[in-house]
C-alpha cells in the first residue's frame, strides 16, 4: 500500500489510547511506564506535525472502520485541527516531562508541603494519556456525537487528574468541577438529540448542508444550546465561575494541562460549529461579542484582586478566552485567523506560566504573593522563565501575544461597528490590566527583599526546568515564526469560512452523496437501510 | 425543508419533561449524592429524547429481518443511547467514589462554597457589626490584619502531613471560632 497521509489521521488518538492501556497494565514498572508515555506522546506529536504539513493541501478525511461517511464516523484533519493538535501535543509532551522531573520527592515524608506534592505515578500516566487521546479525538472528529465522546473522555480523565490523592481541598474543587462538567455534557447531548431530530444526521459535513434548510428559529435554538454547552467548557463569562475555583488546587502539571488545553477544546468547538454549521447569524455573533467583552473585563478584574499566583493566572485564563471569542464573533476571515493564532499562542504561554508557577512553588514553598519575595535574586533563571511568558501574556511587542492582539484589534477596527469598537477598547484595557496583574505578581514574588521563609538553597530539578524552558522557547518560536504561522492560520480561516472545502472533502463525489445514501425526511426505514448499506462498504 | 414526520408520542415527551424537571430540582441540592441522582434522571431523560428523535419504533434494524411493509427502527439513535448509557455509568461511579471520599473526610457529602464565596461572606461578616467596634476585643487591628488571620485554604503552604490535611482543616476552623466568638 502506498504511503498516504490519511494513515496519520487516526494516530494522535490511537497511539495515546493504546499506550494508556499498556501503562495501566504495566503499572508496577514505573520506568517502563515513563518510557511508554513519552514515546507515545512523541509519536503522536510526530503524526500531528505530519498532519500539519499534509493538511495544508486540503482536509484529509478518514472513514473510521471504512464505514461510509454519513453513517459511519469520520475523522477530518483540516488546517485548524492540525495546528491545534500540534501545539497541544508539544505542550502535553513538555508537561509530561515536567511531571516526570517533579516525580516523587526524595525521601521526604512531608507530602503535606507543596514541594512534596507528589503524583501517584501509576494512575497518572494512563489518565494523562487518555486525556491526550480525548483531546485529539475532539480536534479530529467530523461527527458531532463523536465530539461528545471525545469531550467525555477528556473530561472524565481530567476529573481523575483533578482529584489525584483525594485530599479534602481537591475533593471540594473536584465536586464543583464534575457537577459543572456533567451539566454541560448533558446540555451537549440534548443539543445532539435535538439536532438529530431536526436534521436526521450528526455528521458535521452533512449538518452543514442540512442545517440551512431547517426553520431558522429552530436553527438558532440549536445553535444557542450548543453554544451554552461549549460556553461552559470554554469558561465564557457567565459560565466561568467554576474555573478559577477548581483549577488551582490540582498539582502544577495538571493545572498547566487544564489551563492550556481544556478550555481551548471548548473554544475550538465553538469555532468549528460557528463557522461550519451556523455560518450566518449576526444576532448570535453580537451576543458573543458582548459575552467576549464581559469575559475579558470581568476575568481580568478578578485576576487583579487575587493574592495567589495560581488563582491570579486562572483568572487571566478566563479573561483571555474573551479574546478568542472576540475573534470568532467577528465572523470574518481575518477575525477567525486571529482567533486561531491567539489560541495557539495562549495554549503555549498559559501552560508555560503554570509550569513556572510550579517551579516557584517548589523554590519558594508557596504560591501566595505575601509569602514570596526576592526570587529574582535567589533564582535568576526562574525569574527569566516567568518574565518572558508573563510579558507575552500581557501582549508586549514583539511577542506572540502582541501579534495576536494586533490581529484582533485591526480586524475589529476594520469591521468598524459600534460594538466592535467597544470591544477593541475593552481588549486594550484588558491587555493593560493583564500587564498590571502580572507585574504585581512579578513585584511581589521576584522583587522585594527575600522572605526569610524561603530557604536560600533549594536546587530546582533539571527535569522540571528544561521542559518549562522548552515551552517558553516554543512560545518565542511562535513569535519568530509568526509570519508562516499567521499565514497558515489565515488559510485555515479562509477554508473554514468558505463553507464548502470541508464538506467537499468529506463528500468528494459531490454534495448529494450524503443525501442519496441516507435520506431521512421522516422515513426511518430508508435510513436504516442506508446505514446497513454503508456498513456493507466495510 | 426537512420536517420530522413522526410526531413523538405524548407520553414519552411528558416522561422526558418530568425526568428533566425532577433532575434539575435534584441538581440544585447541596449533597453530592442528590446531585448525582439528578444527573442520572436527566441523563435518562436525554437518552429517552435521543430515542424519540430516532422516530417511531419498528422492526429490528437488520436487513432482511423485517417482514415486507414493516419499517425498521433507527439503529443510529439506539447506538447513541447505548454509548451515552455507558458514559453515564462511568461518571456515576466516579461521582459516587467522590461522594464516599467526601463522607470519609467530612462526615457528609455536601458541596462546599467556593473560595470566592467564602471570602465575600467573610468580608460581609467582618463589615457587618460596624456599630459594635467600640466593644471589639482588639480595637487596634485593621480589617486587613484580621482578614489575614482568617484561614484561607487556597494557601496551603504551611507544613503538615498530607494525610492530616483534613484534620488541619478542622483545627484551623476551630481556631477561627475561638478567635471570633
Amino acid at each position: 500500500m502506498p504511503w498516504d497521509s490519511a494513515t496519520l489521521v487516526p494516530l494522535p488518538v490511537m497511539v495515546p489510547l493504546f499506550a494508556a492501556g499498556l501503562t495501566l497494565a504495566l503499572h508496577r514498572y514505573a520506568r517502563v511506564q515513563r518510557i511508554i508515555s513519552v514515546t507515545a506522546l512523541a509519536a503522536a506529536l510526530a503524526a500531528s506535525v505530519g498532519l500539519l504539513v499534509a493538511a495544508d493541501g486540503g482536509p484529509i478525511v478518514v472513514e473510521v472502520g471504512s464505514w461510509a461517511v454519513p453513517v459511519g464516523i469520520d475523522l477530518v484533519a483540516d488546517r485548524i485541527s492540525a495546528v491545534m493538535l500540534t501545539v497541544s501535543f508539544v505542550m502535553l509532551l513538555c508537561v509530561l516531562l515536567y511531571s516526570l522531573g517533579q516525580g516523587v520527592p526524595e525521601g521526604e515524608d512531608d507530602p503535606g508541603t507543596t514541594r512534596g506534592d507528589m503524583i501517584p505515578v501509576a494512575i497518572f500516566h494512563p489518565t494523562f494519556l487518555i486525556l491526550a487521546a480525548g483531546v485529539a479525538n475532539a480536534f479530529l472528529t467530523g461527527d458531532l456525537f463523536n465530539l461528545y465522546v471525545g469531550f467525555e473522555i477528556l473530561l472524565a480523565s481530567s476529573a481523575v487528574l483533578l482529584t489525584l490523592g483525594g485530599t479534602a481541598e481537591r475533593i471540594r474543587a473536584g465536586s464543583v468541577y464534575i457537577i459543572v462538567t456533567l451539566v454541560s455534557s448533558t446540555l451537549f447531548l440534548s443539543a445532539i438529540a435535538l439536532i438529530y431530530g431536526a436534521t436526521g444526521t450528526v455528521n458535521m459535513a452533512q449538518l452543514a448542508e442540512r442545517l440551512p434548510e431547517i426553520d431558522p428559529t429552530v436553527r438558532t435554538a440549536l445553535q444557542l444550546l450548543l453554544l451554552l454547552a461549549f460556553g461552559i467548557k470554554a469558561a465564557i463569562f457567565p459560565l466561568s465561575a467554576w474555573l478559577p475555583d477548581s483549577y488551582p488546587t490540582a498539582p502544577a502539571p495538571v493545572t498547566a494541562v487544564f489551563a492550556g488545553l481544556l478550555t481551548k477544546v471548548g473554544v475550538y468547538s465553538i469555532l468549528r460549529t460557528q463557522t461550519l454549521l451556523f455560518p450566518d447569524n449576526p444576532t448570535v455573533d453580537q451576543v458573543l461579542m458582548v459575552l467576549a467583552l464581559l469575559t475579558m473585563v470581568i476575568g481580568i478584574l478578578g485576576a487583579v484582586a487575587q493574592n495567589d499566583v495560581k488563582r491570579l493566572l486562572s483568572f487571566t485564563l478566563v479573561s483571555h478566552i474573551g479574546y478568542m471569542i472576540f475573534g470568532i464573533a467577528l465572523a470574518t476571515e481575518a477575525g477567525t485567523a486571529a482567533a486561531i493564532y491567539y489560541v495557539v499562542h495562549h495554549i503555549s504561554v498559559q501552560t508555560a506560566l503554570f509550569l513556572v508557577v510550579g517551579l516557584v512553588e517548589w523554590r519558594g514553598g508557596s504560591t501566595s504573593l505575601d509569602r514570596l519575595g526576592g526570587l529574582a535574586k535567589l533564582a535568576p533563571g526562574l525569574a527569566v522563565l516567568f518574565f518572558v511568558p508573563a510579558l507575552n501574556l500581557a501582549g508586549i511587542p514583539p511577542l506572540s501575544g502582541f501579534l495576536g492582539k494586533v490581529g484582533l484589534l485591526t480586524e475589529g477596527a476594520t469591521v468598524g461597528t459600534g460594538l466592535a469598537w467597544v470591544l477593541v477598547v475593552g481588549s486594550v484595557v484588558t491587555s493593560l490590566l493583564t500587564l498590571y496583574a502580572v507585574v504585581k505578581a512579578w513585584n511581589k514574588a521576584f522583587w522585594q527583599a527575600p522572605s526569610e521563609e524561603i530557604e536560600s538553597d533549594v536546587p530546582l530539578p533539571r527535569g522540571m526546568v528544561l521542559p518549562t524552558g522548552a515551552l517558553v522557547a516554543f512560545g518565542l518560536l511562535l513569535t519568530v515564526a509568526a509570519g508562516p504561522l499567521y499565514g497558515y492560520a489565515e488559510r485555515a480561516a479562509t477554508a473554514s469560512m468558505d463553507g464548502h472545502t470541508y464538506v467537499d472533502a468529506v463528500f468528494p463525489d459531490g454534495a448529494d452523496r450524503g443525501r442519496g445514501e441516507s435520506v431521512v425526511v421522516g422515513d426511518d426505514g430508508d435510513e436504516a437501510q442506508g446505514s446497513a448499506q454503508g456498513g456493507g462498504h466495510g | 425543508m426537512i420536517v420530522l414526520e413522526n410526531t413523538p408520542p405524548a407520553i414519552l415527551v411528558l416522561a422526558i419533561g418530568v425526568l428533566f424537571a425532577t433532575g434539575v430540582y435534584l441538581l440544585l441540592e447541596r449533597p453530592l449524592t442528590r446531585v448525582l441522582l439528578g444527573f442520572v434522571l436527566i441523563g435518562n431523560g436525554v437518552n429517552l429524547m435521543l430515542l424519540v428523535m430516532g422516530g417511531r419504533s419498528g422492526a429490528s434494524p437488520i436487513i432482511g429481518n423485517a417482514p415486507d411493509g414493516v419499517r425498521m427502527s433507527d439503529p443510529l439513535a439506539q447506538a447513541m443511547v447505548l454509548t451515552s448509557i455507558v458514559i453515564t455509568l462511568a461518571l456515576t461511579a466516579f461521582v459516587l467514589a467522590m461522594a464516599y471520599r467526601s463522607w470519609q473526610l467530612h462526615g457528609h457529602d455536601e458541596v462546599a462554597d467556593d473560595v470566592e464565596d467564602r471570602r465575600v461572606a467573610r468580608h460581609a461578616a467582618l463589615n457587618a457589626p460596624a456599630f459594635e467596634d467600640a466593644d471589639d476585643t482588639e480595637p487596634d487591628r485593621t480589617l486587613d490584619e484580621e482578614a489575614a488571620d482568617v484561614y484561607d485554604d487556597v494557601d496551603d503552604s504551611d507544613d503538615g502531613p498530607a494525610d492530616g490535611h483534613a484534620d488541619r482543616h478542622a483545627d484551623r476552623h476551630a481556631d477561627r471560632h475561638k478567635e471570633r466568638p
